[in-house]
């Protein structure tokens, strides 16, 4: 069983894990995810790869606490052992040198997009990078991005950093300043339709990392549907990373939300277990 | 398959049935004595019982009936099970050894011919294998039920405490390495680590026995029965990596490149075919992979004790005529749909399930809707699926099958209420192994290439067998695949270097 490195707090709901795991560490690339279970009775959830380090033989995944799964994540620990820690899986993102690139990324895309803006770089790619949080004290890896970042631009609903909008207008006024080439969005469903919907007019080829719900991560189920293009794809083998232009938005949020009901089942069922 | 046996398994049939105390059998019991005894049936749970919940649904045969049961047997000088088993299991000889009592060489028997026999004497379709080519069945109508038996005498020896240890090899030195732990895979290794060789598995899900454990139910096929199996191939020295996905942890280049001199692609045909029909996607429409995976695999029957959620339809429609839309529509059932029912587009005759799993479904309250088809499914105001189109069909000419094809009646579409879709109508191989590994020849479907002689694929040194290569076939024949390939990787590890580019 794969082992726990550490599992640290980044910010209030965000923690970082880090995993040995040397086969991944030395084949994955930006834009791969791994396929996580935190105990024998949990579920199956994918996790982009947020950082790796190929001599330690470690991998990074930076996650929200949003529910059952999450949150037994959450409470594990370096040392303990983690069942399954699978990948990496999906396609890596198309890294070539476009010119200038804008990262966008919110809550645990602010790590998702760090491999992706190092890979640009390194690709020769002018990269701008802008995350979202909703207040100034969310914001983590702020030194590791803007160490990579040509332009490092936060947006915080709560004012920390000067404006209080919200990450498609600031895409937008990026759009008006200067020529960008391609713009790539990790985050929550909501981040990614709002700014490909920003650069719809445009034109400006806007990539998506898209998060439906998943079980296997290699094309065995289906779960990961999306519609592309008016065409069905398996997030899981066919991306995840999209033509945000393309992806039928209403579709997924609907595929999300298949077992909203149960999902907080699940979370009463486990908290009256573990905090009676 | 061809159904002629070669002049050597003739000659050890032979051998066998000359042995003294066969003789003595046949003497004793006459066969117009044998005849006049009617088959044993399977002791079944009620079905208004079983289908509520995921226990076995068989009970199997107790002892005294086995006996009973392989009486009927007549021992034929040229038995027409054996011949109609795609593995060529010495019927007759494990059905006497159950007969004279001796249960554990019978199981040994078995052994020598399939590695898995708790699984076959299941899931096999005996009734188009080895009890349809059964001389008894030729002359008085029934059978002997050779599966059952199989069953039996398999449960016995897991029972009794353990499967014993085969004759070893001395270890070889040699690695190799097996992609997939379905039934082809689990049987490659076990052959392997027999004759001395260093095996290990390779498996994406975190549970060995592919179709066999995400796939077929608990109520068909318990479990345990792998676990057995797979501490057994344990105990035989073979290591399991599991959650190693081939193509992306690693590919099969990289596992050469680690010392692995042969390699065996067992991994099965799991993509999920869809119809690409209006509303496909809708919330509430499953593959039957994703819907069984859920239900076997993560275990979303005692949800929320475990973290997996299914979602348990009131009226599930399952599309498809197979055991994997039998055993979906049978799962709904048991997950409390008060209407399930199976939409098939040909008719009773050509379903391709075995009989005894429709005839377990109807059992248990499952309709059957022949001769239609799905056109589209209609959804709410959430994107959730509340009903669907269907169209008539009527059989017009025989097509490619030889299966009468079913054509369309114009005008004859209605819609139908349901909240749960289960598509059923097949599976494709993943390309993933395919598309990572540079000189693998692949056919037209994407099944993988080989020479059937010894499973060889187009890279020296690969082989496979199973539903990568048939697309989609049955756990006997991925066996039969398996052992063929194990002989020949055998046969290759042990020429060393000499032979390497010869196989
Ligand atoms: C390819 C891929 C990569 C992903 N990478 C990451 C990652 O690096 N870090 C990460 O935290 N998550 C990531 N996700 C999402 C992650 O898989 C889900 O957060 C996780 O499944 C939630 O499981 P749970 O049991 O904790 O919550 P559930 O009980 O399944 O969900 C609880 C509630 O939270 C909502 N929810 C779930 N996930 C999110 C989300 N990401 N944003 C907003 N609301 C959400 C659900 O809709 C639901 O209402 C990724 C998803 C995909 C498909
Ligand atoms: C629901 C259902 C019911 C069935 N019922 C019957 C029945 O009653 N009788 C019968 O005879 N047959 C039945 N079948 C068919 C039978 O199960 C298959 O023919 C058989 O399992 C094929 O065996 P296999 O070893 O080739 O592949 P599989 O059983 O498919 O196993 C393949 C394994 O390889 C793994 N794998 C795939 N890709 C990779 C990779 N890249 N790296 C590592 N591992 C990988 C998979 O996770 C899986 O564990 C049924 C099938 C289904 C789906
Ligand atoms: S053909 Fe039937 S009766 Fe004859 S040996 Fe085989 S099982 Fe027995
Ligand atoms: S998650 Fe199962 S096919 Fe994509």
């Amino acid at each position: 069983m794969p082992r726990i490195v550490r599992r640290e707090r980044l910010v209030p709901n965000i923690h970082l894990l880090e995993v040995e795991a040397p086969e991944i560490a030395s084949k994955c690339r930006a834009g791969q995810f791994v396929i996580v279970m935190p105990d024998a009775r949990g579920e199956r959830i994918p996790l982009t790869i947020a950082d790796w380090d190929r001599d330690r033989g470690t991998v990074v995944c930076v996650f929200m606490a949003v529910g059952t799964t999450t949150r037994k994540l959450a409470l594990l620990r370096g040392g303990d052992d983690i069942p399954i820690f699978a990948g990496p899986l999906g396609l890596p993102s198309e890294i070539r040198p476009f010119g200038t690139v804008l990262c966008a990324g919110g809550c645990f895309g602010i790590a998702a997009i760090h491999p992706l803006v190092r890979a640009l770089k390194e690709a020769g790619n002018r990269v701008l990078v802008l995350v979202d949080v909703k207040a100034g004290y969310l914001l983590y890896w702020e030194d590791k991005l803007r160490a990579l970042a040509d332009e490092f631009i936060v947006s915080s609903r709560d004012g920390t950093y000067h404006s209080t909008d919200y990450v498609p207008r600031r895409v937008r006024e990026v759009l008006e300043r200067e020529r960008v080439d391609r713009i790539h969005a990790v985050g929550c469903t909501y981040l990614m339709s709002s700014v490909a919907e920003a650069t719809r007019p445009s034109g400006v080829r806007t990539m998506v990392s898209l998060n439906p719900i998943m079980v296997d991560g290699t094309g065995m189920c289906g779960a990961c549907r999306v519609t592309v293009d008016g065409k069905t794809k398996f997030a899981c083998v066919d991306g995840p990373d999209f033509d945000g232009h393309l992806v039928d938005w209403n579709e997924l949020y609907a595929r999300r939300k298949s077992y909203f009901d149960d999902e907080i089942r699940s979370l009463c069922a486990w908290e009256e277990e573990n905090f009676p | 398959m061809s159904d002629e046996l070669t002049p050597s398994l003739k000659a050890e049939l032979l051998a066998e049935f000359e042995k003294d105390w066969r003789k003595e059998l046949r003497r004793t019991v006459p066969a117009k004595e044998r005849m006049k005894t009617s088959r044993r049936p399977m002791p079944e749970r009620p079905p208004d019982v079983r289908n509520k919940d995921f226990d076995e649904v068989n009970l199997g045969l107790g002892p005294e009936e086995a006996v009973e049961e392989a009486r009927r047997c007549l021992d034929c000088a040229k038995p027409g099970c054996v011949a109609g088993c795609p593995v060529r299991i010495d019927i007759p000889s494990f059905i006497k050894l159950i007969e004279k009592g001796d249960f554990a060489a019978s199981a040994a028997k078995i052994r020598e011919a399939n590695s898995l026999p708790a699984v076959c004497g299941r899931v096999c379709p005996q009734e188009t294998q080895c009890e349809e080519t059964c001389n008894l069945r030729k002359a008085s109508g029934v059978p002997v039920a050779i599966g059952n038996l199989e069953r039996f005498v398999s449960d016995f020896e897991r029972r009794k405490g353990g499967i014993d240890l085969p004759e070893m090899a001395p270890p070889s030195g040699r690695k190799a390495a097996v992609v997939g732990a379905g039934p082809a895979g689990l049987t490659v290794a076990g052959e392997l680590a027999k004759h001395g060789h260093r095996v290990t598995v390779f498996e994406a899900l975190h549970e060995a026995g592919g179709v066999l454990i995400y796939g077929i139910p608990e109520f068909r096929l318990p479990k345990s029965i792998l676990q057995a199996e797979v501490a057994y191939l344990e105990s035989l020295g073979v290591e399991f990596r599991m959650n190693f996905i081939v193509g992306k942890t690693a590919t099969v280049d990289d596992l050469r490149h680690e010392g692995y001199e042969v390699v065996f692609i067992g991994t099965g045909a799991g993509l999920p075919n869809f119809m690409k029909i209006p509303g496909e996607n809708l919330v509430g429409v499953y593959s039957a992979n994703e819907y069984l995976t859920r239900v076997n695999l993560m275990r979303a029957y005692d949800f929320p004790r475990y973290d997996t959620p299914v979602f348990p339809g009131r009226q599930a429609a399952v599309i498809g005529g197979g055991n994997v839309a039998m055993d979906s529509v049978r799962t709904a059932k048991r997950l409390g749909a008060e209407k399930a029912v199976i939409i098939y587009r040909r008719s009773r005759t050509e379903m391709p399930a075995r009989v005894e799993e429709v005839h377990h479904a109807e059992q248990e309250g499952v309709e059957f809707h022949f001769l239609t088809v799905p056109t589209r499914y209609i959804g709410d105001d959430h994107g959730r699926v509340r009903a669907m189109e269907c169209l008539r069909m009527e059989l017009g000419e025989p097509d490619d099958s030889g299966r009468r094809r079913p054509v369309p009646v114009p005008g004859s579409e209605f819609i139908t209420e349901v909240d749960l879709v289960v598509v059923a109508i097949g599976q494709s191989p993943n390309p993933l192994i395919p598309q990572t590994t540079p000189g693998l020849s692949v056919g037209k479907w994407g099944t993988i290439e080989v020479d059937w002689e010894t499973m060889a694929t187009s890279l020296p040194g690969v082989f496979s067998g199973g539903d990568i290569v048939r697309g989609g076939a049955t756990v006997i024949l991925a066996m039969g695949d398996a052992r063929v390939a194990a002989t020949a990787m055998d046969r290759r590890l042990k020429a060393g270097s000499a032979g390497r580019d010869q196989t």
